[in-house]
């Protein structure tokens, strides 16, 4: 690790200023210093703005929560307006990392780390070093994941040169609650949607991964809380029962009412490289009984688009069985 | 700062200790309360959890250099050229060591070096990671930084990997690696598998995996009026002296290894690797001390790992489930250097009585680091390939697994003919199954559904060598009546400055309360390495010799009785002695320096359990997992119930981790690990593992293995867990994995 240029900011407009200069944004930090060891990145300058108290706490607005940026992964899992407004983002993220990590880990920060293919975090802190293509890390090398049964590879959205996805648990429940995010920067204030933040490879290609721009912050997150989001789940399904990122995660927002799905919002995670949201599907599933075989059948439909790697069959399978699973939890009927 | 304890599951421990040693019949055993099978508290338990212990490498001398390896990028090549130049541009960066600067080096022996070919020594490059070059910096991130920027130029070939090998036959003279016969024959299995009633034939893979300990190697090599003092964390102190006393043409006596404290090994630290050899070169070179801390990736390159193992099993039976024919034919990776052989037959060889035995032992060169061995070697990889197809004998002829295994008992070592030293797998069964409920089981497969879940049970036996060095030991008596015990042994975690004051408290007729114990330095009495099961065998008979030496001196001092011990002091004192010291030693048949399976004596010398589980499976989702256990063990006397317990759960969940989740994977087309790192790793954690293990011993006192009554234990927990698991699987869905770990593409429905 070279050394690196330190400022703490004391307000947003210092963080503001420091971030349309160059510095990179510093919060948490639990995943900038990954970066910074592996190689990824080796900033000049770096600005900490986790002393901003503006960007930190969870508050009510009307029928939405405003969550700030600054707020701990435990924090926001822990809040009794989310947990009760936003069952999904509270599960989401507490199931993130580990207990340790997520008292010091972000809201803001955690929606942008970066893929945990282990091809893209080989230990190389110059290009040369690099014992494999990827197009992450040295541009126009090629992708060595994409050749090889690697069992965390997206489903959807990716192509020949990335095929890496994005391993936030909590950016799946904001993308099911239609949460949106207040950015500033460098061309002033802006809202991106949770379901647009991130971007597909087919949109962004293997090095653009998320509509933030350069110098852009982001500051809170305004969740809308109606009646899908109070009956929402999030459902994790990893090798281990902890401190494992997901195979595949599922975040449902359902309203129901005798037996019958009202309406339902449903986003994947670990499938792609933004969380996938099951429009097609959630369009079916309203006026669908809350029964274990229509649901499942819905779900089923909604894999047809999945472009599984050769040899991960199973994933769209085990994608449309959390998904399935995830409706019934929120139901009440697992 | 939030805590959220309510959100992990909390994995609260029981150390009630009421049924943890039970007899035949599975009457509870009282245990003393002190010496000798009390459940004396750990010694050192504190100032670990505290993090006062200070490990060898933590305590720097002023002006230690830090020194890190610049590893080879690709698998397979030869060197250009090395370019240090953008190194030693940078602040702080010291020195770079390259292979032009190595000393000329003496003879290497194998083991105690792990390897036969030495680093820095030609331009071939024979494994990803192989150390290419050392920069010396004055801080770690200095020394990081500037091997990121030493330029290596390789001409680069496609690396061939265990996918991509040839099998062959190993070695066997002069292979220090080839411990026991590659191959076993008895009777004809091929004629017994022709006319057997039922058949099972199959192949079983166990990946390659790293020993992932908590405290990745360190080295800090000094040179002092040039003497070499080594601080190490090892699990043989003197090990390093030999190894490195044949490379540097030193007397031994002029190496000094201190190892405090050793911070989990697995078998890692258990014999020398490169580093431990570089690091005193670039001291020397230097003219400062060096450190070398492997890191974590360094734990992939820089050490070893267990091999993979591929089985290949056939079983001949009788319609009474009479064992005709047992196969097992195995093959593991290894290193184009060193022909390591993991003897995946060697629990075969030994558990069932069978007529008709042929086993075999076949390697796979590739350009891969010698692998080592990793708890449990052989019959952890091996056990899961036989105890499977016994399994699924069970299921082809329609007998219960358990009955199957009682059937085919044997009374007698089967390859050697000799008696066991003492085996009572037979009470382990038994006490498994009644505290397990096995009679309750239904015998068909897919028979427990709960919601999305399907249950199932399953069990496994296990066996496990035993292996002992030959070992000495000290017990001291200070002129103000302490005690100390003195070996040069090491403590991994295993609890052995509890037990080894604990024997010497027994035989002294004491309590061990305040008796010291120094160990891991060669400075103290000689003993074999931390590994094999073997410290309590063969250093725990020396520290009980030396205790009666010591109490046959104090005899002789007073002249008849032994006073009490609050007269031990004033004794000295009158015959005005400064220390009254008591030596003892364990040796082995035939003046042997280690032996397996009890060697040139008159018996057969292994381990044995029951392994009972009960595991849950989610098809929807594609998950198992562990729901209960019940281990039960004849593993010759337990010394200590509780740190013995912790043992037998630590290999359990060591076994959870084989069965359920890991695996190094490696990229063949670049012959590098995937994932070096804890993060694309999956070990199991404390949410994994139910509460519900259940471990017990039967009372047993071995008279042949050692002086003390003891076996080994310490490898034991993790052999036949994958196997349990795995039947366990299939009860509960119909579904036969035969390649570890068991995954979601295996389970999901």
């Amino acid at each position: 690790m070279e050394n690196f240029r330190y400022q703490s900011a004391a307000t947003l407009d210092a963080a503001l200023a420091a971030a349309a200069n160059g510095a990179t944004v510093a919060a948490g930090t639990s995943e900038l210093i990954n970066w910074m060891r592996l190689g990824i990145t080796a900033p000049n300058g770096l600005v900490d703005i986790s002393r901003i108290d503006a960007l930190r706490g969870v508050r009510q607005d009307g029928d939405s929560l405003v969550i700030g940026a600054l707020t701990t992964l435990n924090e926001v899992g822990l809040s009794e307006a989310v947990r009760d407004g936003a069952p999904v983002l509270a599960e989401a993220a507490l199931k993130a990392a580990s207990a340790q990590l997520r008292n010091r880990a972000t809201l803001g920060g955690n929606v942008l780390q970066r893929t945990r293919c282990p091809y893209f975090r080989a230990e190389a802190v110059t290009d040369a070093r690099m014992p494999w293509p990827c197009n992450k890390r040295v541009a126009g090398s090629g992708c060595a994941a994409r050749d090889m049964p690697y069992s965390r590879a997206a489903i959807f959205g990716w192509t020949d040169a990335c095929v890496a996805t994005q391993p936030s648990d909590p950016v799946v429940a904001l993308a099911a609650l239609d949460a949106v995010a207040d950015i500033d920067g460098p061309d002033g204030p802006r809202q991106i949607a949770m379901t647009d933040f991130h971007l597909a490879q087919e949109d962004g290609g293997a090095e653009r991964e998320t509509r933030l721009s350069p110098g852009e912050l982001i500051l809170r997150y305004r969740v809308p809380v109606d009646a899908a989001a109070r009956g929402s789940v999030y459902l994790k399904v990893r090798e281990r029962e902890s401190y494992e990122y997901a195979m595949v995660s599922a975040a449902v927002c359902l309203d129901h009412a005798d037996g019958v799905i009202r309406s339902a919002r449903v986003a994947l995670g670990s499938v792609a490289q933004k969380p996938w949201r099951l429009l097609q599907a959630e369009g079916a599933l309203a006026g669908t009984p809350l029964d274990e075989a229509a649901v499942q059948a819905v779900m089923n439909g909604a894999m047809e688009a999945a472009r599984p790697l050769p040899g991960q069959d199973w994933k769209p399978r085990l994608a449309a069985n959390a998904a399935a699973r995830a409706v019934l939890m929120a139901g009440g009927m697992v | 700062m939030v805590v959220d304890a309510k959100v992990e599951n909390v994995h609260r421990v029981d150390v009630g200790v009421g049924r943890l040693i039970v007899d035949g019949t599975g009457a509870a055993v009282e245990l003393p309360t002190r010496g000798i099978g009390s459940t004396e508290r750990r010694h050192d338990g504190d100032e670990k959890v505290t993090g006062a212990a200070i490990y060898a490498a933590e305590a720097p001398p002023v002006g230690t250099l830090h020194g890190v390896l610049v590893g080879a990028p690709v698998a397979r090549g030869q060197v250009r050229s090395i370019d240090a130049r953008p190194a030693l541009a940078q602040p702080g960066v010291v020195q770079v060591i390259l292979p032009e600067d190595m000393p000329e080096l003496g003879d290497v022996f194998v083991p105690p070096f792990a390897m036969s070919f030495i680093p820095m020594t030609d331009e071939t490059v024979r494994y990803e990671g192989q150390p290419l070059a050392i920069v010396l910096a004055e801080t770690l991130e200095q020394a990081e930084h500037g091997a990121a920027l030493v330029a290596v130029d390789i001409a680069t070939e496609e690396p061939v990997t265990f996918e991509t090998g040839e099998v062959s036959t190993p070695v066997s003279e002069g292979n220090g690696y080839a411990f026991s016969a590659l191959d076993t024959d008895h009777g004809d299995a091929e004629a017994a598998l022709a006319d057997a009633a039922a058949v099972v034939e199959a192949d079983y893979v166990a990946p390659s995996r790293h020993h992932n300990m908590m405290e990745p190697s360190a080295t800090l090599a000094e040179w002092r009026n040039g003497e070499l003092h080594m601080h190490d964390s090892t699990q043989w102190t003197y090990g390093i002296r030999y190894a490195l006393s044949g490379l540097l043409r030193m007397d031994p006596g002029a190496i000094h290894v201190r190892c405090p404290y050793t911070g989990g090994g697995f078998g890692a630290k258990g014999y020398v690797w490169p580093h431990q050899l570089l690091a005193p070169i670039a001291a020397r070179i230097a003219g400062r001390p060096v450190k070398i801390a492997i890191g974590r990736d360094g734990c992939y390159t820089g050490t070893g790992y267990q091999p993979v193992v591929r089985s290949r099993i056939r079983l001949g039976a009788g319609t009474d489930g009479r064992l005709t024919a047992i196969v097992h034919e195995t093959e593991n990776v290894t290193s184009r250097f060193d022909d390591y052989v993991e003897f995946g037959s060697a629990g075969t060889r030994s558990l069932y009585a069978c007529p008709n035995v042929r086993t075999s032992t076949r390697i796979v060169s590739a350009d891969v680091n010698t692998p080592t061995a990793m708890r449990a070697p052989h019959e952890g990889p091996g056990m899961f390939a036989l105890e499977s197809a016994i399994d699924e004998l069970s299921y082809d002829i329609g007998m219960d697994p358990l009955e199957l295994r009682l059937a085919n008992h044997a009374e007698s070592d089967p390859h050697t003919g000799k008696p066991f030293s003492s085996n009572r797998l037979r009470d382990a069964y038994a006490e498994g199954a009644r505290r397990f409920g096995w009679d309750a089981r239904p015998p068909g497969t897919r028979a427990r559904i709960e919601g999305h879940k399907l249950i199932g049970s399953g069990m496994a036996a296990a066996i496990m060598s035993t292996f002992r060095f030959s070992s000495s030991a000290r017990v001291c008596l200070a002129s103000d009546g302490t005690l100390r015990v003195e070996a040069g042994t090491q403590e991994i975690g295993t609890g052995t400055r509890t037990i080894f004051p604990q024997i010497a408290a027994e035989r002294l007729g004491i309590s061990a309360e305040g008796i010291d114990m120094r160990l891991g330095s060669t400075e103290l009495p000689e003993t074999g390495g931390t590994f094999g099961s073997s410290s309590t065998i063969s250093v725990g008979s020396a520290v009980a010799h030396a205790a009666d030496d010591l109490h046959q001196r104090l005899a002789t001092l007073a002249g008849g009785e032994v006073p009490p011990r609050d007269q031990w002091a004033d004794l000295l004192s009158r015959n005005g002695i400064a220390e009254l010291i008591g030596e003892g030693g364990f040796t082995l048949p035939g003046e042997a320096a280690f032996d397996a399976h009890g060697g040139a004596g008159a018996h057969f010398m292994a381990t044995w359990g029951a392994v009972f589980v009960e595991v849950e499976v989610d098809e929807g989702l594609g998950l198992a997992r562990l729901r209960r256990c019940v281990a039960c063990y004849s593993a010759g006397r337990i010394l200590n119930p509780v740190t013995a317990r912790s043992q037998m759960i630590g290999g359990i969940i060591w076994g959870v981790g084989r069965a359920l989740l890991e695996e190094s994977a490696m990229d063949p087309r670049y012959g590098r690990y995937v994932s070096k790192n804890l993060s694309g790793v999956h070990l199991p954690i404390n949410a994994d593992i139910p509460q519900d293990i259940d471990v017990a011993f039967i009372d047993e006192h071995d008279p042949h293995a050692s002086a003390i009554g003891v076996r080994g234990i310490g490898e034991l927990g993790e052999v036949g867990v994958a196997a349990a698991i795995a039947n366990a699987v299939y009860h509960a869905t119909g579904r036969r994995v035969r390649d570890l770990p068991i995954k979601f593409e295996h389970l999901i429905g």
